[in-house]
């Protein structure tokens, strides 16, 4: 006897990731955000040299075989800098953007689900929101001093307003379905409920908000330690080596230009991956 | 409306308080003794209680508090250790540059983003909504100071048709105006765009078509109103950021703007000036949002309706709610 077999149906996560892999620039931007990861875990072992090794004989040459991007006011070698610098780069992005990911979501959740707590939650996040991000970071890190982890953290007290926001968003769509009131009816608790039911089925649009926030966290730790308020001397963070080269604009260029295209190639992925998620998640762009 | 406007000032009110009393409480926080700070390490524990006692320092937290907003509701926002002049006289001072720059490079922003995001939305997937796409991503990755630098690099340095730092004239404007214009208008087409391609969708649209509308009427007349309420929240966004002074701009042009006044500010751990200067910018920020709150009134008459009947309940996006991608950076 044949067993008639349903076809398996696909999850929503399966479908959304076969949608993007249509998209050409988003699995493009993938592909580079893996180089970067992949750079910023084994870059001390890429450098041809050491971040902080200055060659005295070779200071400010313009990018050439040796030097491929060339070399900067001590005769540093900006191309060894910059894979050095990447991981620092990927620490404040992807690091401010967990821990901002993982607050919001928890508050989002609450919010959602205790009708009690929305509009205390809500209304502190936007008291937080009502500051402009630079204002917000640069008191934080007034109170607590400047340090690569109390940035990260600041970043992160920065961006939890919206994911908040956003996984409530989606969260209250979802507590309203039947099989949450389901759940309810089975008596499972309030946790299992909103960690294993609500969330992965609200995960979406946070997936989208991760990357996009990602990306804007890199631009911000880049800004604090361009003003100086972030990474501190000798670390190639790329953002302080942007500023590092400002009194060398007018004759050598490369050494603030260099480091800043580092950053946009990272940021322009990490918005392109993004849209694309984004697109993958509206049913009306079927394909 | 009045019920909305009430609605609204008192939010913006308890906004305004709510980020006072952070603002004031995360400062107590802050590790140092400030009067240590001032008087050096030579002073005797008499000279520091003097000055204790003179700054209002021994004082409990709620007396200098309630001493603080009160002296904001009178114009008073402390005295800089620093300096010892009053922190409100010194924005006020520099007020001027950071409104210049923000409406300079918000009207820039709104000249160039809407226009190409109406077109861009309109013909999508040409190779016009595809270039201009492709350049605003750009816009909204890159950081603000690099592209400031790269606007001295070519138009200064390069061509020299304007000067690199400063803000005498005219032409030392229109690099900084530039940059941050630039920025603006990258996100104010981005969102144009996305906002105008979700109500095309709309079936009223579809109905304007079917009747034989001109396209030029369709836009105007309404898809533009229609899409209007994410545009304003960008744009109250941007205002809203720039009036907090635009720390990495203002440092590229060596501009003696609000931002560098309170990056200095913190450099020289001098919190009366950091406190006055926060509370300021916040003060900006809740008012631009009140604002742009009641244009959303205007813009769509449904949110004021909202709060004439209790029978037509529609729900009230406010500024942060309608728009969430915030550009900070």
């Amino acid at each position: 006897m044949k067993i008639n077999k349903t076809k398996r149906q696909n999850s929503h996560m399966q479908e959304i990731w076969r949608k993007l892999k249509i998209n050409k620039v988003a699995m493009a931007s993938l592909i580079v955000i893996i180089i970067i990861l992949f750079v910023a875990a084994f870059g001390t072992y890429l450098a041809p040299y050491h971040f902080a090794e200055q060659n005295y004989d070779k200071v400010l040459q313009y990018p050439n075989k040796i030097h491929l991007f060339g070399t900067d006011n001590f005769g540093r070698d900006i191309f060894s800098r910059i894979l050095y610098g990447c991981k620092y780069t990927v620490f404040i992005g992807f690091g401010a953007t967990i821990l901002a990911a993982a607050f919001g979501i928890v508050l989002g959740l609450l919010a959602a689900y205790y009708k009690k707590l929305d509009n205390l939650i809500m209304r502190i996040m936007d008291v937080f929101i009502g500051m402009p991000g630079m204002t917000l970071l640069i008191l934080i890190i007034a109170v607590l001093g400047t340090d690569i982890k109390i940035m990260v953290l600041a970043i992160a007290i920065s961006y939890t307003p919206t994911f908040a926001r956003v996984t409530r968003g989606a969260a209250l769509s979802v507590i309203n379905q039947e099989y949450i009131e389901a759940c309810v009816a089975i008596g499972a608790n309030s946790w299992r409920i909103l960690f294993k039911h609500v969330l992965p089925n609200s995960l979406a649009p946070v997936i989208v908000q991760f990357t996009l926030t990602a990306g804007l966290s890199i631009l911000l730790g880049a800004s604090l330690s361009f003003v100086g308020m972030g990474v501190q001397q000798p670390i190639p963070e790329w953002g302080l080596m942007v500023s590092d080269g400002r009194s060398y604009l007018r004759s050598d260029w490369y050494m603030s230009i260099i480091p800043g295209l580092a950053i946009i190639l990272v940021t322009t992925a990490l918005n392109y991956i993004g849209d694309g998620i984004r697109d993958a998640l509206d049913p009306r762009l079927n394909k | 409306m009045s019920k909305y406007f009430l609605n609204r000032f008192i939010s913006m009110i308890f906004v305004l308080l709510a980020a006072i009393i952070l603002v004031f409480t995360l400062m107590e926080f802050s590790p140092g003794d400030p009067v240590r700070l001032m008087m050096g390490e030579g002073a005797t524990e008499m000279e520091l209680a003097a000055l204790r006692e003179k700054l209002g320092l021994e004082r409990s937290y709620f007396e200098r508090l309630g001493s603080f907003i009160w002296g904001m509701v009178h114009g008073n926002l402390g005295e800089s250790y620093r300096s010892s002049i009053p922190v409100f006289d010194e924005i006020i001072s520099r007020y001027p540059i950071t409104l210049k720059l923000t409406f300079g490079s918000v009207l820039l922003g709104i000249i160039i983003g809407v226009p190409v995001g109406i077109i861009s939305a309109t013909k999508q997937y040409s190779i016009f909504d595809r270039i201009f796409t492709g350049i605003s991503l750009f816009g909204v990755s890159a950081p603000s100071f690099w592209i400031a630098m790269l606007l001295v690099l070519i138009f200064s340095v390069k061509l020299g048709w304007f000067p690199p730092t400063g803000t005498y004239s005219f032409e030392y404007w229109v690099l900084p105006v530039a940059t941050m214009g630039l920025q603006t208008s990258a996100s104010i087409m981005r969102m144009t765009r996305s906002s105008i391609l979700e109500v095309v969708r709309q079936d009223y649209i579809r109905t304007a078509r079917a009747k034989g509308q001109s396209e030029q009427k369709i836009i105007w007349k309404h898809i533009l109103p229609n899409a209007l309420i994410p545009i304003l929240t960008t744009i109250g966004i941007n205002i809203c950021s720039f009036l907090g002074g635009s720390v990495l701009v203002e440092t590229v042009f060596a501009m003696p703007g609000i931002g560098k006044y309170i990056l200095d500010c913190v450099n020289f751990k001098d919190y009366p000036c950091v406190l006055g200067g926060i509370v300021w910018i916040s003060l900006n920020c809740v008012v631009v949002t009140f604002i742009i709150d009641m244009l959303y009134a205007v813009v769509d008459p449904r949110i004021k309706s909202a709060y004439v009947s209790k029978k037509t309940q529609v729900s009230k996006p406010t500024q942060a709610e309608s728009g969430e991608r915030s550009q900070n950076a």
